[in-house]
């Protein structure tokens, strides 16, 4: 059984709370110790959001310390060069290719960084770097707001439980109008994950 | 702990919203058996809960830590009266202030009230202890304080609540008993002797209370927590000896002194304040805290570990040697939602009045000072909008309004406050205004719910805790009777009206009140048909964006551009608009 702690970040409103609580709870059916705390401030809409999700033997902090998150999750990647200092350097960033340009630089001083960029600080602090497209495999599996599903998929494929010990949890919670779509979205990003790792072994 | 309130038989409960409080009652409001409701504010909750324990029933009454501020008055005449049937009320400290105007250690209030507080470190203790708090409170004859923090609150663990709920203890019913209820000086000299044995007792009783835990390990180091501190010292020091403490009022004075004796140093890693610090040291014990641990903000593991690698108490890990921060990026501010009812009323004020920007500046004469509240309409102090000039506790505007008024400045002074705010604290300071010759305007800003918090119902919202109709406070009619004769309605959206009406009352030398009436799209799930910008028309002044609303962004080409998707339809961009570059998306 071996420790796993994931930081997921984005922007209020796409879904990173529902994501993390899903982890928790497959987390725990599957014989974890688990907790998991969020930071959301006043935000309701278009703020940071943090949500910290530790899986362990016995785990004691809710907050993993900066630089020991295995699994940085990032929903939007202005979010994932914020949070990027918090990355092990054994750990690695799971990026969706999402832009939410927040309205202190459409007008401020400093720009939106292009992705080469957002590549660039990553880099610094691990060189396991994935640019997910989990809009597009959301939208494959007919469910555009299953980003989230796609995102948990994608990580899923570095972690030891197997796929059914996901989709097993999200038959029992999800709403029967969403299951199909969005177990579809995460099969799929599960695959495409499966893929990029076998590509970066390969390149070794 | 609101699972652990229902077990231990629990008949009411009562509340006011605030983070990181409110999802206590919300939860207990969808379990049978328990009255439940949202007070007007904390000081009505204490003592709607002073009241049902006198009837002899187990009563919870919940809050944030500023709440307790507002509920210090019935907090202690509840310590000197004692109870009946048990009384817990939680208060949830916010350390970092994610979500609250001040940062306070209420670990200080129990000292200070003379009433036992209890801290859980985890989620289980928090189900765990809230029965034995119960018991506690009725053993004792006493209020319990029960303290949580934002990351007690907001965190998830797992927790084993195989507990039953133990039958409602007592059917209600009321003795009289004046020497106990009735604070008259005579009366309250006797109690005031029996709060002082009743400490003297309890310091007995939290010397056994098995939640308080000795670890002993390697002897160098003995640390002393509480709280969530608890979890970081166990992850940062793993070979320490620890001792744990969840009774922080009184302190177990002798198992402290137990533990001080069994170790050659001792540190504490407290939250906030050097609150057990400073009652340890006051028995001749030498112990280091506040000197590595901050006194300000929420902990976590890395400043414990860097505090504690500065003192020399480890040696520097990985995680604590210094690493490079990435570069400045765009900050994500909080800001108001798209379609935000309290958008045109700011747009208006800061048009109108709050030209002057910069602090320190003096204002020209035309300027008009804004006195605000706290809600989600405090976001309006951020760029663009700007348009704020006060925020200090709840209900602070209007009194803010008066002062500033009768000290004789001569601009004109607007208040600012939302409609639960209103209801919770600002319908004295409104009476104070009459009552004193005011000629403030104060702008109600009624979204029909306490929005900030997450959409609970408050007096005018007409709708209970529980989701039920109940009778709603006309807010029109409530002014009227204080005497306010220039009572005005406008709709949340219009901004003319919205304009003309602040202009009107501000010139009026009677004190005058606009209620802005327009509801919260998250709270009726409602949006409007979306609305796009005409790129022929548009002339790229961007005027549009001065209202900051987080759906209008800059297209490539340097015009406006509105995200369909989060557009809520509200239309005051349009009315902004000189070149009416922006209509309903299709037309």
């Amino acid at each position: 059984m071996k420790d796993v702690n994931v930081l997921m970040v984005g922007v209020g409103g796409y879904g990173v709370i529902l994501a993390s609580d899903g982890m928790a709870e497959i987390g725990m059916v599957n014989g974890y110790d688990v907790k998991k705390t969020d930071s959301l401030g006043m935000a309701q809409r278009g703020g940071s959001v943090v949500s910290h999700v530790r899986w362990g033997k016995k785990v004691y902090s809710p907050m993993i310390k900066k630089g020991e998150v295995d699994f940085l999750l990032a929903f939007e990647e202005l979010e994932a060069a914020r949070w990027a200092s918090y990355l092990s350097p054994k750990g690695a960033a799971i990026v969706a290719d999402s832009v939410v340009i927040p309205v202190s630089s459409v007008k401020g001083d400093i720009p939106y960084p292009k992705w080469d960029k957002i590549k660039a600080i990553l880099s610094q602090y691990s060189d396991k770097i994935y640019l997910v497209p989990a809009a597009r495999i959301a939208r494959e599996a007919n469910n555009p707001r299953a980003v989230n599903m796609a995102m948990l998929g994608f990580l899923s494929a570095f972690l030891e439980l197997p796929a059914e010990a996901w989709t097993d949890t999200m038959r029992r919670k999800l709403p029967e109008k969403f299951m199909k779509s969005s177990i579809d979205a995460f099969l799929k990003a599960r695959a495409e994950a499966e893929a990029a790792i076998q590509a970066k072994e390969h390149k070794r | 702990m609101a699972l652990g309130a229902y077990h231990a038989g629990i008949a009411v409960a009562t509340a006011y919203p605030g983070t990181p409080s409110t999802e206590i009652l919300e939860n207990i409001a969808r379990m049978d058996g328990v009255y439940a409701e949202w007070s007007i504010n904390e000081k009505v909750a204490l003592e709607v809960g002073m009241g049902a324990s006198y009837a002899g029933v187990r009563t919870l009454v919940s809050m944030k830590h500023v709440g307790l501020n507002v509920a210090a008055d019935p907090f202690f005449a509840a310590s000197t009266t004692g109870v009946v049937g048990g009384l817990v009320v939680i208060s949830c400290d916010d350390p970092g202030e994610h979500s609250s105007q001040g940062e306070q250690d209420n670990r200080h209030f129990a000292r200070f009230a003379k009433v036992p507080m209890i801290e859980p470190t985890n989620s289980q203790e928090a189900y765990d202890m809230m029965g034995l708090a119960f018991d506690i409170s009725e053993k004792f004859d006493t209020p319990v304080l029960y303290r949580s923090t934002t990351r007690i609150s907001h965190t998830k663990t797992v927790v084993d609540v195989t507990g039953e709920r133990k039958a409602a203890t007592n059917k209600a019913s009321f003795k009289r008993w004046p020497e106990k209820f009735v604070m008259v000086p005579s009366n309250a000299r006797v109690r005031r002797v029996s709060m002082e044995e009743r400490v003297a007792k309890l310091q007995e009783y939290v010397e056994q209370f098995h939640f308080n835990e000795m670890i002993i390990a390697d002897r160098k180091l003995g640390v002393i927590s509480n709280g969530v501190a608890y979890q970081y010292a166990r992850e940062v020091f793993k070979n320490a000896s620890h001792l744990k403490l969840t009774t922080l009022y009184p302190l177990p004075v002798n198992l402290i002194k137990k533990f001080a004796a069994q170790v050659e140093k001792l540190i504490v890693v407290e939250e906030l304040d050097p609150y057990i610090e400073n009652e340890v040291r006051q028995l001749g014990i030498a112990i280091e805290g506040k000197k590595f641990i901050p006194i300000i903000g929420e902990l976590n593991p890395e400043i414990v570990e860097s505090g504690a690698a500065k003192a020399g108490l480890l040696k520097s890990t990985a995680s604590t040697a210094a690493k490079a921060e990435p570069p400045r990026l765009p900050a994500r501010r909080p800001q108001l939602c798209a379609g935000c009812p309290h958008v045109a009323t700011e747009y208006a004020l800061r048009k109108l009045g709050v030209r002057t920007q910069g602090s320190g500046v003096e204002l020209s004469k035309s300027d008009i000072i804004v006195t605000s509240d706290i809600g989600c309409y405090t976001l309006g102090v951020y760029p663009p909008l700007a348009a704020l000039d006060t925020c200090a506790c709840m209900g602070a505007s209007i009194g803010q309004a008066l002062g500033l008024e009768k000290a004789g400045v001569s601009n004109k002074v607007v208040a600012v406050i939302g409609d639960s705010t209103f209801m919770h604290s600002g319908i004295t300071g409104l009476i104070d205004v009459v009552y004193n010759q005011g000629t403030t305007t104060v702008i109600i800003l009624d979204n029909n719910t306490t929005a900030m918090t997450g959409h609970q119902g408050h007096p005018g919202t007409g709708i209970s805790a529980r989701g039920e109709k109940t009778t709603a406070v006309d807010i029109e009619a409530l002014v009227r009777g204080m005497g306010i004769k220039d009572v005005n309605v406008v709709n949340a959206f219009d901004l003319k009206s919205i304009e003309a009406t602040i202009k009107k009352c501000v010139a009026n030398p009677a004190p005058s009140v606009i209620i802005v009436r327009g509801a919260c799209p998250l709270a009726t799930k409602k949006k409007g048909k979306p609305l796009a910008v005409d790129a022929d028309v548009c002339s790229g002044c961007l005027d549009c964006m001065k209202i900051g609303c987080p759906a209008i962004t800059m297209s490539a080409d340097g015009l406006a551009f509105i995200d369909a998707e989060a557009c809520g339809g509200c239309g005051v961009c349009s009315q902004i608009c000189p070149n009416d570059a922006i209509a309903e998306a299709g037309r």
